[in-house]
């Protein structure tokens, strides 16, 4: 990551497609403990009133930030990482849901900045509110 | 469905969790990470930010379990979730959580729980803590 004094409000930092599988989704849930079947289990997704079989917000989130910690070079530099899930993104059985996440210098103070980062799926913003802040 | 009477409610401690290189970097792949440019041998590996996760789950597990919370998992929607930082998290820690209820909220025949997660070191230090508020969609919602 630059020093912030190089940074301006309004730099994109980041700016990448990611397709998200079945595949996925049950590496994430294996890693990440979180198994509720939504994810995983069309019969139970449809019989609880949901379009499809969800991603997890928290993949969502965590992708999200990749290619933000890849700019900045460390995840040591996240200080505080946030986000609303405001749509969810449905994953196919058999085709990749793609997301595109586009990083912004939101605001810079003394000592640390903001990232505000948008994440949309099929032209909706699928994150409201994600935002990073980061320090050099 | 979730009981409104657990707002408050303080869950216990969680035993230590060891954070495994190995985890790390399955975690790492498994959100698209890249955290091959991140290692250096022989030196601790900092974790995806999103990695406390992990932690919050051994804490969320307790509320799952407790007859009193009555929450249904596969109504359950994930709202909004934040990880605020007081050092980075890295390969070795030992970390135990413990959450508690901050609030539950109706709305629109749906419950929203918000629960904060504070996670602390083998020394009892906070090193994060996570912020989940979870939709809990009503049975017409």
């Amino acid at each position: 990551m630059p020093d912030l004094s190089s940074l301006k409000v309004g730099d994109q930092v980041a700016q990448r497609d990611f397709d998200i599988t079945r595949d996925s989704l049950v590496r994430y849930a294996g890693a990440s403990g979180d198994f509720n079947p939504i994810h995983y289990r069309d019969d139970i997704a449809k019989s609880v009133g949901l379009p499809g079989v969800l991603a997890h917000g928290m993949l969502t989130m965590g992708i999200s930030l990749s290619p933000v910690v890849e700019w900045l070079g460390s995840s040591a530099k996240v200080l505080d990482y946030s986000v609303r899930f405001t749509k969810p993104v449905v994953v196919p059985a058999d085709a990749p849901a793609r997301i595109t996440v586009s990083a912004v210098v939101g605001a810079i103070e003394e000592d640390r900045a903001r990232i505000d980062i948008t994440t949309s799926f099929e032209g909706n913003n699928v994150l409201g509110k994600a935002q990073a802040w980061v320090k050099p | 469905m979730v009981n409104p009477a657990i707002e408050g409610k303080r869950y216990p401690r969680t035993p230590a969790y060891e954070v495994g290189r190995e985890k790390v970097r399955e975690f790492s792949r498994a959100v698209f990470f890249p955290i091959e440019s991140q290692e250096q041998s022989n030196s601790e590996l900092v974790v995806p930010p999103t990695f406390p996760v992990v932690i919050q789950e051994q804490s969320l597990k307790l509320v799952l379990a407790d007859p009193e919370a009555k929450l249904d998992f596969s109504r359950v929607v994930h709202g909004d979730q934040r990880f605020v930082f007081e050092r980075p998290i890295v390969t070795g820690d030992e970390l135990t959580s413990e959450l508690h209820v901050a609030s539950v909220k109706t709305l629109a025949g749906n419950h929203l729980v918000t629960f904060n997660t504070e996670i602390f070191d083998s020394s009892n230090k906070l090193v994060c803590t996570a912020i989940s508020t979870l939709v809990v969609r009503g049975e017409n919602a």
